[in-house]
């Protein structure tokens, strides 16, 4: 019961704080709802047993991907002018709304019960299996998941030396 | 708190992510509601891995089966890896967005068109 409201409370506050995000004009107010509807994820994750991954989307998209991005705000000092919207705006929002109704029919009509779990007592056994999501992810990336594990680490240094080389200044 | 619930969610979140990638101009809040798309698809995958039961466990509902965990977790796994992309995504992008206001004096995504010319 609980659970359900605090379902809802974060669904709520992720749903309108994104809403937020696309529909202001000043850029660093939308900077601040994004963080949010994040926080809102995070809480979410919690709801999921993913309590590891909650943390990891605290520290990496509240505490540097939204830092980054007011950097980047304040580095191109665009934010007094506003981030209006471009000539896009209602085919934009009807193919929203279309991909919206598509998405929802999907969730609406599929029978999620036979996902759910034919035998009784089978989603509650999965909460008992999650005792300690981070040894378990650990385990699991170090050994089923090494190599796109490895591959992630080499996509990152070229993502680090790619931005580098992108912002340096450069002295003829 | 169904997986019915946390599917329509993330529609929605996608749907408004998709929006604001489609009207905004500011090149920052286009990237911003990329990242809401990416938290869309992040809920999707931790609820699937959540609420559909894994086969291993199937078996027998009494006992936890072997590889079982391996199952459970598939789907936090890939949301750790969306996670990682997005951040490199994310530094890059922002890299690319500077490197453009230096060279052109504006982030307004209408006016960045050297090839339309």
């Amino acid at each position: 019961m609980a659970q359900t409201v605090l379902f809802w409370a974060l669904a709520v506050a992720a749903v309108a704080s994104a809403v937020a995000v696309v529909t202001m004009r000043n850029i660093l107010r939308a900077a601040v709802m994004l963080a949010v509807s994040f926080l809102a994820v995070a809480g979410l994750f919690v709801l999921l047993n993913a309590d590891f991954l909650a943390v990891v989307q605290v520290l990496i998209y509240v505490g540097a991907v939204s830092v980054l991005l007011v950097f980047a705000v304040l580095l191109t000092g665009d934010a007094q002018a506003g981030s209006a919207s471009n000539r896009l705006r209602v085919p934009g929002a009807m193919l929203s709304v279309l991909l919206l109704a598509a998405l929802g029919a999907v969730a609406l009509r599929t029978d999620w019960a036979l996902l759910e779990g034919v035998a009784p007592g089978t989603f509650a056994l999965v909460q008992e299996v999650l005792t300690e999501t981070p040894q378990q992810l650990a385990d699991l990336l170090l050994s089923n998941w090494s190599l796109p594990f490895e591959v992630a680490s080499v996509l990152l240094l070229a993502a680090i030396v790619g931005a580098l080389v992108l912002v340096r200044e450069r002295h003829p | 708190m169904s997986l019915q619930n946390f599917m329509l969610l993330s529609a929605v979140l996608f749907s408004v992510g998709l929006y604001g990638v489609l009207t905004r101009r500011n090149a920052i809040a286009v990237l911003m509601s990329i990242e809401l798309m990416f938290s869309a698809v992040n809920v999707a995958a931790v609820a699937f891995s959540r609420y559909a039961t894994p086969s291993a466990l199937r078996v027998d509902p009494a006992t936890v089966a072997e590889g079982a965990v391996q199952q459970v977790l598939t789907g936090q796994v890939f949301a750790l890896f969306i996670i990682t992309v997005a951040a490199a995504e994310a530094a890059l992008g922002l890299a690319i967005i500077i490197a453009v206001y230096r060279s052109r004096g504006t982030v307004d995504v209408t006016q960045v068109n050297l090839m339309k010319r």
